[in-house]
């Protein structure tokens, strides 16, 4: 891991920061003074749990963003290679490009085989700027679609792991039909006959994520985002002020608390203590054997049942009064 | 002599007095060119479908305009009219949604940003969904996408085409995720009518962007669009801002997507009611299919 990466530290993860520090020179010291302090520092880790704890079960909407985005925090590809036996990634929308931030391919998970797609962010500068910070273009759903066609004619289960700002807002993204390629996908997932788990992991930034975000059930990590504009992006319109983010990020209901209660994700998968960034073992864990949990039931599904309950799915969102 | 040419050889220039033009614009008896700036007797404006007879400028058009410009007389049966937002998230901006729902409401005489119905068009029986850009920027919240998808149910059922007029910034802020998951649920919908082998056209009018764009605007068997529309997914701004990328001098027009081929055609608003009559006329079979039909090639694998 190089320094980049580990010198993220949130405004807010940083007492946490002070605390470890002060653990490891008080260790330090009693190395080098030969006196037992092992009471102390247990207390000492102890507190440092504790105020771990505290932080992150009460997260305002706007640090839950910043915890979304974090720099550490695993990609769809960290999850990939740590929760599968085998993996293939494919490539081309056959129409003239491969988008590197919309990966894809087939993996084995648990024993059976599956096809696997995400938005892939980089895990440094470098590979952010290669992989557009995970904003896919028209080339990227249309791989996607491509892709799950093939499964849904060989019979494979459908993941999608979502992790993107936003669909890439380019010329040529515009140019190749972003919307287009978007709204075909949108509408192509609902005659997919094998089951789809769709899971927010990161960021779920609007019609971008939604361009592979239908499916049977829509999973989501705790600390995960998904939104219909960018907290930032809505500030700016709707307060003409972007510095109003926090308060934007408060009104959007972005955070997968409020949208399990909205009745628009299925379930919530629990992240390890100081977030998926913090325990990567354990996140992949959790991914798995949500995932697992859930093929075994949709399994259990014909392709006729599927489409017509995820149509159902769908077709309740949205709160209106009528009459 | 067709009534646009009538227009384009009539006098142009309006016999006032500067003085007299003023007051007779602000009476709204004249109407200024927004483009070129010539003065055209309102009533002839209106006549004209709201088109400049002099450069062939598009002025906005309401909603009951459109239905009053596109239907046959009194053939227009609305649907779900009385359906409102109810602002699920309590969402606060400057203003409360609740609030801005009321003063829109008041303003346009509209529940929501979009009408729709059953209607004939030449004698052709279709379900129209009619977007109107004034109630809060013809954004789609619950309410538009619901009454999009009851529509288009219905006319699934029915058997009949499908016609939607877009004019939208996108997906209603104020209602969060619900908003974004209208877009899946119009597109799902739009999904079984088109299985069903029946014909979705779709209208793409002065702006349509955002997350209409990316669901049921670009859904059309066909896609038309009027002239100078602008018409994208992402906004101009948030292009240049993010990328710094000189933006070529007609991106994201009418124009501009007809050249790379997302639109079939650009029809003139004067022309497109006569455009639809002859697109329905020949999606009406002069003798009943015998015992053959399509497989939609849209759902290549269903
Ligand atoms: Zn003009």
């Amino acid at each position: 891991m190089n320094s980049e990466r580990k010198a993220v530290i949130l405004d807010f993860e940083r007492p946490l920061v002070e605390m470890e520090q002060r653990i490891r020179q008080i260790e330090q010291m009693a190395q080098e003074s030969g006196v037992d302090v092992s009471d102390r520092v247990s207390q000492l880790v102890n507190n440092y749990r504790q105020l771990r704890q505290e932080i992150f079960s009460r997260l305002t909407p706007e640090q839950r963003v910043k915890v979304a985005r974090h720099p550490r925090r695993p990609t769809t590809l960290d999850y990939i290679q740590a929760m599968t036996d085998e993996w293939l990634e494919l490539h081309g929308d056959r129409g003239g490009s491969d988008d590197p931030a919309l990966v894809g391919g087939f993996a084995r998970l648990g024993g059976q085989p599956v096809l696997i797609l995400g938005h892939q962010k980089g895990r440094d500068t470098k590979e952010n700027v290669a992989r557009n910070f995970g904003m896919a273009s028209p080339g990227g759903y249309r791989k996607a679609l491509r892709l799950m066609h093939h499964a849904h004619r060989f019979g494979l289960p459908i993941i999608t792991l979502i992790d993107t700002p936003g669909a890439y807002p380019g010329v040529e993204a515009e140019r190749l039909g972003q919307g287009e390629a978007i709204a075909v996908n949108l509408q192509e997932m609902f005659a997919l006959a094998v089951p789809i788990i769709c899971v927010v992991i990161g960021e779920g930034g609007s019609g971008g994520a939604l361009g592979i975000g239908v499916g049977d059930r829509i999973l989501m990590f705790e600390h995960a985002i998904y939104s219909v504009i960018s907290p930032e992006g809505c500030a700016a319109i709707l307060w003409k002020d972007s510095t109003q983010a926090a308060k934007a990020a408060q009104a959007l209901k972005l955070t997968a608390p409020d949208l399990l209660e909205l009745g628009l994700i299925d379930q919530i998968l629990p992240e390890p203590l100081g977030a998926a960034h913090a325990d990567p073992v354990q996140a992949t864990e959790t991914l798995k054997r949500a995932l697992l949990d859930n093929l075994a039931r949709l399994r259990e599904l014909d392709g006729a049942t599927l489409m017509r309950q995820r149509y159902d799915k769908f077709r309740r969102m949205g709160v209106v009064l009528d009459g | 002599m067709s009534l646009f040419d009538w227009f384009a050889n009539r006098p142009k220039v309006a016999p006032l007095s500067q003085e007299q033009q003023q007051r007779e614009i602000a009476d709204g008896l004249w109407t200024k060119c927004l483009a070129c700036g010539a003065l055209t007797y309102t009533k002839d404006l209106h006549l004209n479908n709201k088109v400049c007879p002099e450069c062939g400028y598009h002025h906005p058009v309401k909603s009951h305009e459109r239905l009053k410009q596109l239907l046959d007389a009194d053939t227009w049966q609305p649907r779900n009219e009385h359906l409102t937002a109810c602002d699920p998230l309590h969402f606060v901006d400057r203003k409360p949604y609740s609030e801005r729902l009321r003063e829109m409401q008041h303003k346009t005489g509209l529940n929501d940003a979009i009408q729709t119905g059953f209607g004939k068009i030449d004698t052709h029986p279709v379900a129209l969904g009619v977007m109107d850009f004034n109630f809060m920027g013809g954004s789609m919240g619950s309410v538009v996408g619901e009454k999009i998808t009851r529509l288009v149910e219905e006319a699934t059922q029915a058997r009949l085409p499908v016609i939607l007029i877009c004019a939208s910034g996108g997906a209603r802020m104020q209602e969060g995720m619900l908003s974004l998951m209208q877009m899946a649920k119009t597109a799902a919908a739009l999904g079984r009518h088109r299985q069903a082998n029946l014909l979705y056209i779709s209208i793409l009018t002065h702006p349509t962007t955002g997350g209409v764009t990316a669901s049921f605007a670009m859904l059309g068997d066909l896609i038309l669009a009027e002239p100078k529309a602008l018409i994208g997914f992402a906004g101009r701004r948030v292009i240049e801002q993010t990328l710094r990328e000189k933006l070529p001098d007609n991106f994201q027009t009418a124009e501009y997507l007809l050249q790379h081929g997302f639109v079939d055609m650009i029809v003139p608003r004067t022309q497109l009611k006569h455009t639809l009559a002859q697109l329905l006329r020949l999606h009406t079979p002069t003798s009943p299919p015998v015992g053959h039909r399509y497989v939609t090639p849209g759902f290549l694998l269903s």
